[in-house]
Order: structure tokens, then C-alpha cells, then sequence
């Protein structure tokens, strides 16, 4: 197998998520599965192709720097799991 | 016309409405009426908005007795999927992480039907954030196709899908990354397009994969299709993404005319995995368009077995940086306990995500990590950039394409579930044009076994209306378009 019990660790520390050993084991499997698929692409040639990151012409659109009305501050943090004095609630970060 | 009104479609409906022979209140009573019936046959809907629709129902009708009209759309019940960001109603995607969101602003879309005096019915299922081909992902219900409650109304539309088909709204709107809109039609017997990249605002749509996405609608018939385009479609500038232009009337394309229309068919999306019922039907359709004055050749587009491995590297890279910010500090679920500040976002989104979502982000964050990036994302985005290439060299000849939309009719539900690579096969003829960024539309062509055989139109770049042209030829000269399903 590409991917190793070792890799699902790793990028699932990267993703920010918890896998139980079970849950690592059958991720392990699904992942190796769904690589080994994708590098059939290895197989193509992409000397001097650039890559495509929007399909149309499109770039840097700007506009003109005006300042607009945005949400009210009540209205943004009524979905906060814990808020305080106007502010989204954390736990501590600096000790 | 038909019978009952909840058959009718979205023009039947507004035509009733003009002609004063029914209110919008009895319209939407009626949907209602019917919603309660299926529903608990099909679970199409994730939020029902009764009240609120009577409401927007009664407003239309206080309108109308004004002399007041704003359209089409005026008075009309229509569905959202659950992946539109709606003002004060719930907007789950389905998902446990946002079940309790309630977005402080309408997605562009919502808004603009809102202004066209549309009635919203509900907010409709779908597998979570989007990520599936059969609407099985949801975290609160899975979704049966009213064609035969034993089989999925594909994914991941499948409640706009549904709703549709089954007479519980005149219209829905889906969103499609992969195919999302597309093979949902399919396996419901509608007609759904995913427009040109860039064509519709994805503003406040909970983003799945940034370049790909594209909001369209589901419909009974290509008369309705075009109806909801013109709401839609258009400039905003709230989409860096969304493209500036004159914006046309696209139901002054439902010409029933196709002589010298060019058609390719391209012989890559008729390979292994294509069931041979869906091939057949799609050949029938290629006859009637020679019949009715149109050329038919066969066309190549060589890269096209490439595009399921650039889909699932680019949409899951995509997918693992949009839903970082599920991190349960500024909304939607956070875990109850939690140690420090990391173990907050890995709890969180170790209990708020399901199984396929955690499944993406994973393969995308293995693709875009350091020593990957390269070899899979890069990779993956020329490779890209040679399937567009592909799709550029066949319309110099012809002007649209046809193609099976799913490899098979609907599959039965619990079938692919525990298997990831053969769900994704559902998607081979679809996401294709997500990578090229080309309009595709879905229209019924057949059925094998009760269940709807659907063929898929695609267009260059912004040339809806040659899609919506063919479409329309294809429907007035075959009866698939007035077939409702039994429930």
C-alpha cells in the first residue's frame, strides 16, 4: 500500500481531526483506494501545459475603494457558539 | 392541461395565475397539500416554510389585485437546496455542523427569486455539503426517488431533485460541482442545468470546491428552465468569480428549429460502464435530431478518462481549505468539551463532520500537503487545462455535444454506500464539464424499468441558449417531458 497508517496520522493532524485505530485502519484502506486510482495520472504528459485555475479570462477584478454598509454586529454573532462584550468567545491561547 | 395542480408545470402554474383562474394562496395550499402526502414517502426536504410561503403567497395575490406584476416567477412555490444561505431559516447542508445555523443574509440567488415575488416552500436534502451521488450523505435523512422508493434519487440535489419530480414544488434550484444538478435529473426524469461557470452568483452558497461550483435549476420541462435562468443568471459583485456581460433572454431560445444544428457525439462517453439501455436511448435522441434537420458526428474528447482522478484531487483539495473554517468559534456546532484551543477545532470537527466529508478533506489535505502539492494538485490542474483544450478543438466543429448523463438509471438505495470509487463512477459523464467549465443541461430521454434514462446537452461557454435550443426541438417532437411519476 502508497498510504501507511503513519500518513492518515499525519494528515489528520494536518486536517484538524480524530480517528479512532479502527477508524484509521479502514481510512487507511478507503485513501490507498481512492490514491492508487488517481495516479493514473502520472501517466500523462504536462511538459509546458500551465495549469488552469479559472476557466475563463478573468483576474484581479477591482473595485473602487468606497466604504459600504456590512452586517450588523448583533446580526454576526448570533451564531456564535460563546460570545462576550461584542466578541467571539475562545479558550485561552497565550498562557 | 393536467388535472391536478400540482402537475402542472412552473408556465402551466403562471399562466392559471395571469389568467386569474387560481390565487397564489391556492397554489401553494395545493403544494402544501401535496407535500404532506409525499413526504413522508420521500423526504425531499430538510426546513418546510408554510407559513412564511403563505405569506409570500398572500403578498403575491394583494399584487396581483394591484395590477402589480413582477414575473414569471410571481406567486410561484419553488424548493432551495439546503446549501443556499437564507436569512433567519436554517441552512444545514445537511450537515450536524451547521443544523443550528441561521445565515444573517440571503445568498444572491435566494434574493433575486425573493425579488421576483417567488413563494420559497422549504429547503431541500442533500448529501452533506454537497459531497455524494445519492443523497445518502445527509446527516438527517436519506432521500428516495419518487420514480421507486426503493432506489436514491441520485446526489448530491437529490431533495431538489425529488421535490420536483414528485410534485412538491414547480421549480428548484441545486447546486452542481460534479454533477450534483445534472444526474439527479437524470434519475428523477427532470430537466436540470449546471450553467457556465461564472453565469449564476455563488454568493452565499456554503462553498464545497471554488472552481467548480455553479448554482442551476431542476425543472418539469425546458419552457421552466429558461423561466429560471432569467431570474438568475447574472453579474454580481459580491462574486469575484461571476462574469460581467449583457445578460440574455433565454426564453427567446426555445425555438423548435435545429436544421443545421451540428451534433457530436463523443465516442469516450459511450465506453465500458455506460449501460447499454442508456446508450440506446441516447442514439434514439441522436436520430431524432437527424430527423428533425440536424447533422450528428462523432467527436473525440481524449482526455475525458482523466477527469474523474482531476476531479477528486481538485474538488477535495478545494473542499479541505473551504471547510477550515468549520472550526466552532464564529457559528455552527462546537464539541461540548474541549481541552485547549486545537482540541476545540479537532473535537469539533471530529464530531460536527460525517464520514465522506471527513473522507474529502482528508484526500485533499493529503494532496495539497508539503511534498504533494506538485504531484497531485499541480498535476491535476494542467491536466485540466488539457481536457478544456480537448472540449475547445471539438466545438470548432460542432456546436453542441450529447452524451449519456449517468452511466445507469437509478440505483437502489444502499447499494454504493460502502463503496466510495464505485459511487464516484456515477459522475463520469458529468464532471467532465465542471473541469471545462461549460454549461451542460440534463433532459429525460427515455426509461428502462420504470426508472427515468436521462441524455446530457453541452454547450461552449456561455451559449446556454444553443443548449436550451436543442432541448426544446428534442422535447416538443418526444412525450418523456409529460411524464409523472405514480406516488
Amino acid at each position: 500500500m502508497a498510504i501507511t497508517i503513519k500518513d492518515v496520522e499525519h494528515v489528520a493532524k494536518l486536517a484538524r481531526l480524530e480517528f479512532e485505530e479502527n477508524e484509521i485502519l479502514a481510512f487507511t484502506e478507503k485513501l490507498d483506494a481512492i490514491v492508487g486510482y488517481v495516479e493514473m495520472l502520472n501517466a500523462v504528459d504536462v511538459e509546458n501545459v500551465d495549469p488552469t485555475y479559472h476557466v475563463l479570462p478573468v483576474k484581479n477584478r477591482f473595485r473602487e475603494d468606497e466604504i459600504q454598509a456590512s452586517l450588523e454586529r448583533d446580526a454576526v454573532l448570533t451564531n456564535a457558539p460563546d460570545r462576550r462584550g461584542g466578541c467571539f468567545r475562545v479558550p485561552r491561547v497565550v498562557e | 392541461m393536467k388535472n391536478k395542480m400540482y402537475e402542472w408545470t412552473l408556465h402551466e402554474a403562471r399562466q392559471a395565475l395571469r389568467d386569474g383562474q387560481v390565487t397564489s394562496v391556492a397554489l401553494t395550499e395545493a403544494i402544501f397539500e401535496r407535500i404532506e402526502a409525499v413526504e413522508p414517502k420521500i423526504d425531499a426536504f430538510i426546513t418546510l416554510l408554510k407559513e412564511e410561503a403563505l405569506e409570500s403567497a398572500r403578498a403575491a395575490d394583494a399584487a396581483f389585485a394591484r395590477g402589480e406584476d413582477l414575473g414569471d416567477l410571481h406567486g410561484v412555490p419553488i424548493a432551495i437546496k439546503d446549501n443556499m444561505c437564507t436569512t433567519g431559516i436554517p441552512t444545514t447542508c445537511a450537515s450536524k455542523m451547521l443544523e443550528n445555523f441561521r445565515p444573517p443574509y440571503d445568498g444572491t440567488v435566494v434574493a433575486k427569486l425573493k425579488a421576483a415575488g417567488a413563494v420559497i416552500v422549504g429547503k431541500t436534502n442533500l448529501d452533506e455539503f454537497a459531497m455524494g451521488s445519492s443523497t445518502e450523505n445527509s446527516a438527517f435523512k436519506v432521500t428516495r426517488n419518487p420514480w421507486n422508493t426503493d432506489y436514491v434519487p441520485g446526489g448530491s440535489s437529490g431533495g431538489s431533485a425529488a421535490s420536483v419530480s414528485a410534485g412538491a414544488a414547480y421549480a428548484s434550484l441545486g447546486s452542481d460541482t460534479g454533477g450534483s444538478i445534472r444526474q439527479p435529473a437524470s434519475l428523477c426524469g427532470l430537466v436540470g442545468l449546471k450553467p457556465t461557470y461564472g453565469l449564476v452568483s455563488r454568493y452565499g452558497l456554503v462553498a464545497f470546491a471554488s472552481s467548480l461550483d455553479q448554482i442551476g435549476p431542476f425543472t418539469k420541462d425546458v419552457e421552466d428552465c429558461a423561466i429560471m435562468m432569467n431570474a438568475i443568471a447574472g453579474y454580481d459583485v459580491k462574486d469575484g468569480t461571476s462574469i460581467q456581460q449583457e445578460k440574455p433572454d433565454y426564453k427567446a431560445a426555445l425555438i423548435d428549429d435545429v436544421k443545421g444544428l451540428r451534433i457530436g457525439l463523443p465516442k469516450e462517453f459511450f465506453g465500458e460502464g455506460i449501460a447499454q439501455e442508456v446508450k440506446d436511448a441516447v442514439h434514439a435522441a441522436a436520430k431524432i435530431y437527424e430527423t428533425l434537420g440536424a447533422t450528428v458526428e462523432e467527436v473525440s474528447i481524449p482526455n475525458a478518462g482523466y477527469a474523474l482522478p482531476i476531479y477528486y484531487i481538485i474538488a477535495s483539495s478545494e473542499c479541505s481549505s473551504n471547510l477550515a473554517r468549520f472550526d466552532g468559534v464564529r457559528y455552527g456546532f462546537r464539541a461540548p468539551e474541549f481541552e485547549d484551543f486545537n482540541d476545540l477545532f479537532a473535537k469539533t470537527r471530529t464530531q460536527g463532520f460525517g464520514e465522506e466529508v471527513k473522507r474529502r478533506i482528508m484526500l485533499g489535505t493529503y494532496a495539497l500537503s508539503s511534498g504533494y502539492y506538485d504531484a497531485y494538485y499541480n498535476k491535476a490542474m494542467k491536466v485540466r487545462t488539457l481536457l478544456k483544450q480537448d472540449f475547445d478543438r471539438a466545438f470548432e466543429s460542432v456546436d453542441v455535444l450529447l452524451t449519456p448523463t449517468s452511466p445507469t438509471v437509478a440505483f437502489k438505495i444502499g447499494e454504493k454506500t460502502d463503496n466510495p470509487l464505485e459511487m464516484y463512477m456515477s459522475d463520469i459523464c458529468t464532471v467532465p464539464i465542471n473541469i471545462a467549465g461549460v454549461p451542460a443541461m440534463s433532459l429525460p430521454c427515455g426509461f428502462s424499468e420504470g426508472l427515468p434514462i436521462g441524455m446530457q446537452l453541452i454547450g461552449k461557454h456561455f451559449d446556454e441558449k444553443t443548449i436550451l435550443r436543442a432541448a426544446y426541438a428534442y422535447e416538443q417532437h418526444t412525450g418523456y417531458a409529460q411524464q409523472r411519476p405514480s406516488l
